[in-house]
């Protein structure tokens, strides 16, 4: 039976694979490999359902293979079903066949037809890989895959500013996410000095055991998940990017912000119940959260006046109820919520454009005055300030960029004075000095030696700072983000049991998406007068080539799961020490920020409204 | 700030809302040439400027022109005939080779440019999405949950009592806190800190306002227009542009602090006015050449084909007769149902079959207009004894947005949302959340159509007609189209409106000349004078004498399913009960043979199969969520014929053309024909325009693609959640439309034609300008004149041969070919 898992993995990688083969014009085969797939995958879920009812509903564990192993580090991949994984996986393959059936007629004729079939299977992978995961490791695989499919899905109409600016926020939320995901697994790999498969988790005395020596380290883990749960889910403070996430073809909001993608958080949650159950702290937490994000995302839902943003602050506020649920226990209450509210905002997204004439006509034919607001019966003051309030979306929008991303570009803006040449020698110095400090790092003394780990990883997160808020040079600003990974390559390198070998792991995809992203940008300078990263270039209308590679370059770049720097994190950071806060937090801010500046790069060069106004192009604001 | 300035300002205000988008909000959607404002000129002349200006893609671009060279659908004699008319054959050469640069560098933007380029600032993030979300909340028309505590005093003020209430602000700081407060604060203050310099004004503001096109011309067209909106919504555009100075004061003072400068002290270079002269130049002209080629090549084949097509005017008594509306989408039906019975005649005119009133469904409050947009009615035509119940969809309660009731609702009724999900992929039908063309009017209901004496509404509208108006209106009808003797026993009148789900344009999609309403209660009530024997009696006086066996019926036709609703049948005659009977299946049959030709543009439908499968694939898309072209709506039309049938009998136009019957012979001294030609000009003009600029730059004068769309306050559509209102059409109504100018064909003579269509100065600006052309036939010589700046010259054709086609050979080429077909004519 657990040979089914290897099927419900890979058909959806298969037909995502084919997909990309099909020829752009040919639809009706696009279309056809998506909703057969997923469809097939449907069926095979009720089948696999029906027979593990009968085996008795036991818990399914299949250890596949180490993707790489040292003495007592073994990333393996793991699968894992259980209920949960089950609810997921009919819920996710109906609504998913659903859309897709839905699109074959919906997006006919529309540009990027392919791109949407594609994203949409390269997506559905993701799910189902996260919803099968049997460790953190392997999740978080998955995890990756959902938020690069979403940020293609979500800047779809890549000639337009809103949708690249609004693919770029979102993706810089889960960027977040993403680290609290690693942290949590750097903080887990300490605790347990393994890589702990969720089966183990189910083992209470076991969890018992551990936590009860280390309960903050125990509470520092369950908050990263919940860190990177709460961006997934849209919960506060990081809400508003639900709303603007509805970018793309109105079905494709409908099945993944509607539904599928924002419904990974409780996943999460749920996943790691185990875990966390008897943390008393967290659970507190958590039902603040729960309560905090339901309160305010529904003020915020009763004053929107677009259809859409209404509909996502409506769910959002359920999954805050959703998180509550979970934090009790009520795992069945809580599944059956995550699927109705799942399939109900599906449907009203789907049927939103009806509103209008739904709801002009309720008017003009069977007129009802109108009923009060219970708001109305608050005094005039509490009403309006709420009300003012709500409209500006409690200032959601606004604090990330105030707090976290207008912060860290003022710094780099500092060194503005700072000619690239002399940061350049700069840093050069460093990397070498770092070499040679490397090269006799037995002759160090070693109350020194204790520093240089962080005093490195402080100086990469100094060049990732840069490299981020760099606007003129876009050759600049990408191999700083080169630097940003030797840096802490030479930052870990101080620590004690030191391989090489990882090294070449972590680097090795680093180096050639560097190299082949340079030629890429090289290639493109030489055809096109001046770019730099002060606006949007939009050149993929004229190189969609160069995009896609320049694209697959970043995400090698970014630690994506396409090359060997993927294990390489999370090998760079099995060997930060436990009491090693410092040079984990700056080691996982270097990433969070390199992650972003790489994705905007490629977002200036290629993406948003053409430089090139000879043909039809949209306005800034539509 | 002197007199003289604020009435300068006044002004720029009244040419900024002229220049804006005049869109009306989604429930009234109305076609309109989107470049009004460059109406006084000349029509390449106004496209070269709007270019200029706005950056506005006015034309194709010269590779697609030059493609349609290579595959002929421009062809070589049109082109040289272009080359001539332009006084350019030596630059032939470059117009099929030469590279032209045609990206623009527009004016606009070129003062508020500077808030990035010398000021380093993102106005345009820091104030769009504020002021987006503040005004569609203001005008919210039943979205959102929470009707908003704005009072109904006018938009400034509205705010400024929010304000004054409340323990936080919409402001970041103090300072534009204070001037929002303070009511001797004066739009030209707002300006002198924000521009600086007077003469930048104009430009500023044209540059703000166009920065967000949508939303600024919604509220420019409710700013003139009160009753807009249902919920009516106060809001004047200067207070709006007030408010927006506002938030970008504050958006300065977060970057800057209390001490800035405004925005004119930092440009330092020259900036050219934007309504200065604008030189012509090459790339122009070629442009034109191609356009103008594009259309002689159409234009052509038409008049080739209206000339030399055989007359078969047959003179017997028809079988039937049916008047539909002039819209171009009844023009393959009309040729189909002639085709069905050569017995059966046709005529066309304006959709409210000439009459004019506010229709008021039973239970509303409210009345709709159900008249061309510019006519202001008299009457008031009610609703009465309506027996059916509206069904609800319980998607759309507010309460289902609610934490708690969501809370319920979710764990059980969205198992059920799942269900309907699945249903609306496989089995679409028809249900509430659609829109039906039949909901518009009750079959069952009555109206209030004939005036009892002293019966008025409550504002002065006189409630139905007296006999004597009834009369008016029933001669006008019948002498416009030249339908004065010879009736038949059964003569239709068939409104039309269109059914379509998860559409929020739907009211494009019904009959323009009832402010996109359904045609059904004008043909209810045009069938109910012809059958009154009051007015009969009066006609006969006037000299039209229908016999006492003629009944008029009125009809629905659903331009999308391709089906027929009678109305009032139970007053046919027994006698008449048979012909009705028959003559029901012969409309059957020719809403078949409509539908197999509609289908073929519909290039995922399967034209192989039976009439009847075919036909009810074509109803399917009326339902289906997930279709988002229902019909093709106005897509391809080119012509406007106003003539008897005979003029066009016979010839295969593909659904391009609006038809208008007219006999000049009825109207020798063109009385009848102004009528037609002011109707024409506009309603078909604007509608051949508004596709023509949504065609060629759907991404500035239209709506773009659709699918994204997310209503906004059930007013418009924006993309996403803080995007700007979307105007013009969305890229599915047009993508397989034509680029091409309206040409408007008369039979008459050309004198009495040019003296006509002088007569309004409205109505000759749309001609002499060459925003429409127009041809005359002359009925007795049988020869064309095109009118030429100010006067009908004789039409030089290019090709003297048309092609022949049988009837059943046509429709094997119908299932095959999904792009245009060229002018045939029509063997049985």
């Amino acid at each position: 039976m657990e040979k089914f898992i290897h099927l419900f993995i890979l058909l959806p990688i298969v037909a995502f694979i084919i997909s990309v083969m099909i020829p752009k014009k040919q639809e009706r085969l696009l279309s056809r490999v998506a909703f057969v797939s997923v469809g097939l995958q449907f069926l095979a879920a009720v089948l696999f359902l029906i027979l593990w009812i009968s085996n008795g509903t036991s818990v399914l564990n299949l250890k596949e293979f180490s993707i790489y192993k040292a003495h007592n580090y073994d990333f393996f991949i793991d699968f894992y079903v259980d209920k949960i994984t089950l609810v997921y996986l009919l819920l996710g393959s109906l609504i998913t066949f659903v859309i897709t059936v839905y699109s074959r007629y919906y997006l006919h004729r529309e540009e990027g037809y392919k791109r949407f079939f594609n994203t949409v299977l390269f997506f559905y992978s993701g799910f189902n890989i996260i919803i099968f995961a049997g460790n953190i490791e392997t999740l978080f695989i998955g995890w990756e895959i959902l938020g690069i499919s979403s940020f293609l899905l979500i800047a779809f109409y890549r000639d337009r500013y809103l949708p690249v600016k609004n693919a770029v926020k979102v993706f810089s939320i889960y960027r977040i996410g993403d680290v609290g995901l690693i942290l949590a697994m750097w903080l887990s790999h300490h605790l347990w000095h393994e890589n702990i498969s969720f089966l183990k988790l189910n083992n209470a005395e076991l969890v018992h055991h551990h936590l009860a020596d280390n309960s903050l380290v125990g509470l520092a883990i369950a908050l990263m998940i919940f860190i990177s749960a709460s961006a997934k889910s849209a919960q506060l403070p990081f809400s508003s990017w639900l709303p603007r996430a509805m970018e793309g073809p109105t079905p494709s909001s409908a099945v993944f912000y509607g539904s599928l993608s924002v419904h990974i958080g409780a996943f999460l949650l749920l996943r790691t119940y185990p875990f966390w159950e008897f943390q008393t702290i967290f659970k507190v937490i958590l039902v603040v959260s729960g309560a905090l994000t339901a309160i305010i995302t529904t003020f915020i839902s009763r004053v929107q006046s677009s259809i859409k943003s209404q509909i996502a602050y409506s769910s959002i506020a359920q999954i805050g109820l959703i998180f509550i649920e979970i934090a009790f226990g009520l795992e069945v209450i809580a599944l059956i919520h995550i699927s109705g509210n799942a399939f109900l905002r599906t449907y009203q997204l789907l049927i939103s454009p009806s509103v209008v004439s739904y709801k002009i006509r309720e008017q003009l034919y069977d007129y009802k005055p109108r009923v009060r607001n219970f708001e109305e019966s608050w005094p005039k003051r509490i009403e309006n300030t709420i009300f003012i309030l709500s409209l500006k979306e409690w200032n959601l929008d606004s604090l990330m960029y105030r707090y976290l991303w207008n912060p860290i570009k003022r710094i780099g803006g500092r060194w503005t004075w700072m000619n690239f040449k002399y940061i350049f020698y700069v840093i050069a110095f460093m990397m070498t000095l770092g070499l040679v400090l490397l090269y006799f790092s037995d002759a160090i003394d070693d109350e020194v030696k204790h520093y240089l780990p962080f005093f490195f990883s402080v100086f990469g997160f100094l060049i990732a700072i840069k490299a981020f808020s760099e606007r003129d040079s876009v050759r600049k600003s990408w191999t700083l983000i080169l630097f940003n990974h030797l840096a802490i390559a030479i930052a870990i390198s101080f620590n004690e049991h030191f391989d090489w070998m990882h090294h070449v792991w972590y680097l090795s995809g680093v180096i050639g998406s560097w190299f082949i992203g340079l030629m890429t940008i090289n290639y493109l300078r030489k055809r096109e007068v001046w770019i730099s990263l002060n606006q949007f270039y939009g050149h993929s209308y004229e190189y969609p080539k160069a995009a896609l590679l320049f694209l697959l370059c970043c995400l090698g770049f970014a630690g994506f799961p396409i090359t060997p720097t993927f294990i390489g994190e999370d090998l760079i950071f099995s060997h930060i020490h436990y009491h090693q806060v410092g040079l984990a937090l700056f080691t996982a801010l270097s990433l969070i920020i390199n992650g972003l500046a790489t994705i905007r790069i490629y977002a200036r060069i290629f993406l948003g409204p053409h430089v090139k106004n000879y043909h039809e192009v949209a306005k800034r604001s539509s | 700030m002197n007199e003289n300035n604020s009435f300068h300002l006044e002004e720029i205000i009244a040419e900024l809302k002229h220049f804006l988008p005049q869109q009306a909000p989604l429930k009234d959607f109305i076609h309109h040439n989107t470049l009004h404002a460059f109406q006084q000129s000349t029509f390449h002349d106004a496209l070269h400027r709007a270019n200029e200006i706005f950056g506005y893609k006015t034309y194709l671009q010269l590779s697609d022109y030059r493609l349609l060279f290579e595959q002929g659908k421009i062809s070589q004699n049109a082109l040289d005939y272009s080359l001539n008319l332009h006084d350019a054959i030596q630059i032939k050469e470059k117009v099929l080779s030469n590279y032209y640069d045609e990206n623009v560098n527009p004016r606009i933007e070129n003062v508020r440019k500077h808030w990035k380029e010398s000021f380093h600032i993102d106005m345009d993030a820091m104030v769009h999405p504020l002021l987006f979300r503040i005004l569609s909340s203001y005008l919210d028309q039943g979205i959102a949950t929470w009707i908003s505590p704005f009072s109904n005093e006018g938009f400034l003020s509205a705010i400024r009592q929010l304000e004054k209430s409340s323990a936080t602000s919409f402001f970041r700081g103090k300072h534009a806190r204070e001037l929002l407060q303070d009511e001797h604060t004066s739009l030209l203050d707002l300006l002198n800190l924000v521009v600086g310099e007077e003469k930048l004004f104009e430009h500023y503001l044209f540059d703000q306002q166009f920065s967000h096109p949508g939303w600024s011309g919604m509220v420019a067209v409710l700013s003139d227009n009160e009753n807009a909106l249902l919920d009516g919504k106060r809001i004047d555009f200067k207070e709006f542009i007030h408010f927006e100075l506002l938030l970008e004061i504050d958006a300065l003072d977060y970057y800057f602090g209390e001490i800035w400068s405004p925005i004119s002290y930092r440009i330092k270079e020259q900036i050219t006015e934007l309504f200065a002269p604008i030189v012509s130049n090459e790339l122009a002209q070629v442009r034109a050449i191609w356009q103008d080629a594009y259309e002689k090549t159409y234009y052509d084949e038409v008049l080739n084909g209206l000339l030399s097509k055989a007359n078969n005017q047959e003179e017997s008594t028809p079988l039937l007769q049916s008047i539909f509306c002039i819209d171009d989408r009844e023009c393959s039906l009309r040729r189909y149902i002639e085709q069905v019975h050569p017995a059966i005649d046709t005529f066309g005119t304006a959709g409210h079959f000439n009459v004019e009133f506010y229709f008021q469904p039973e239970h509303s409050p409210f009345y709709t207009k159900v008249c061309p947009a510019p006519i202001t009615p008299r009457f008031l035509i009610k609703e009465i004894e309506n027996p059916s119940t509206r069904k609800k969809e319980w998607h759309f309660n507010n309460k289902v947005q609610g934490l708690l009731p969501g809370l319920l609702i979710s764990q059980t009724l969205g198992f059920w949302s799942g269900m309907k999900l699945l249903a609306s992929i496989f089995k679409p039908i028809q249900n509430a959340a659609s829109v039906s063309s039949s909901r518009h009017m009750d079959t069952a209901a009555s109206l209030t159509i004939e005036h009892k004496a002293g019966e008025f509404s409550a504002d002065g509208l006189q409630i139905g007609f007296t006999v004597l108006e009834m009369a008016d209106r029933l001669e006008g009808l019948l002498m416009s189209i030249g339908l004065n003797k010879n009736f038949a026993p059964l003569i239709y009148i068939v409104g039309h409106g269109s059914s379509s789900a998860n559409n929020t344009h739907y009211a494009g999609y019904d009959c323009g000349a009832c402010s996109g309403r359904p045609g059904s209660v004008n043909a209810r009530v045009m069938s109910f004078i012809g059958n009154h024997s009051g007015v009969r009696e009066e006609l006969i006086k006037r000299g039209i004498e229908i016999p006492d066996t003629t009944q008029f019926v009125g009809v629905l036709h659903d331009t999308c399913r391709d089906e027929m609703s009678y109305f009032d049948e139970g007053i046919i005659s027994a006698e008449n009960n048979v012909l009705h009977a028959k003559n029901k299946e012969y409309y059957l049959n020719a809403l078949d043979l409509n539908a197999l030709e509609r289908s073929r543009r519909f290039v995922v439908l399967d034209s192989s199969r039976s009439l009847k499968k075919v036909h009810n694939k074509v109803k399917l898309r009326s339902a289906s969520l997930f279709e988002p072209r229902p019909e093709l709506n106005h897509a391809t039309n080119t012509l406007c014929i106003v003539g008897r049938r005979s003029v066009t009998k016979g010839l295969f136009l593909d659904r391009r053309s609006f038809l208008n019957s007219f006999d000049y012979t009825v109207d020798p001294t063109g009385k009848y024909l102004l009528g037609i030609l002011n109707a024409v000009a506009p309603v078909c003009g604007g509608i051949n325009l508004e596709y023509y600029f949504s065609r060629v730059d759907n991404q500035m004068l239209g709506a773009g693609t659709k699918l994204p769309h997310n209503v906004m306050g059930l007013i418009g559509v924006a993309n996403g959640v803080d995007g700007d209102l979307r105007t013009g059409l969305p890229n599915q109504m047009i993508e397989v439309h034509d680029p091409l100018r309206l040409m408007v064909i008369v039979e008459h003579f050309p004198e009495v034609v040019l003296k006509t269509m002088q007569i309004n100065p409205a109505t000759y600006e749309w001609f002499i300008n060459e925003w429409v052309r127009i041809v005359v036939i002359h009925p007795t010589e049988k020869s064309a004149y095109l009118f030429v700046k100010g006067a009908f010259v004789p039409y030089e054709g290019l090709r003297h041969s048309l092609n022949q086609i049988d009837d059943d050979i046509l429709l094997d080429l119908l299932k095959m070919e999904h792009e245009n077909l060229p002018v045939m004519e029509l063997n049985h």
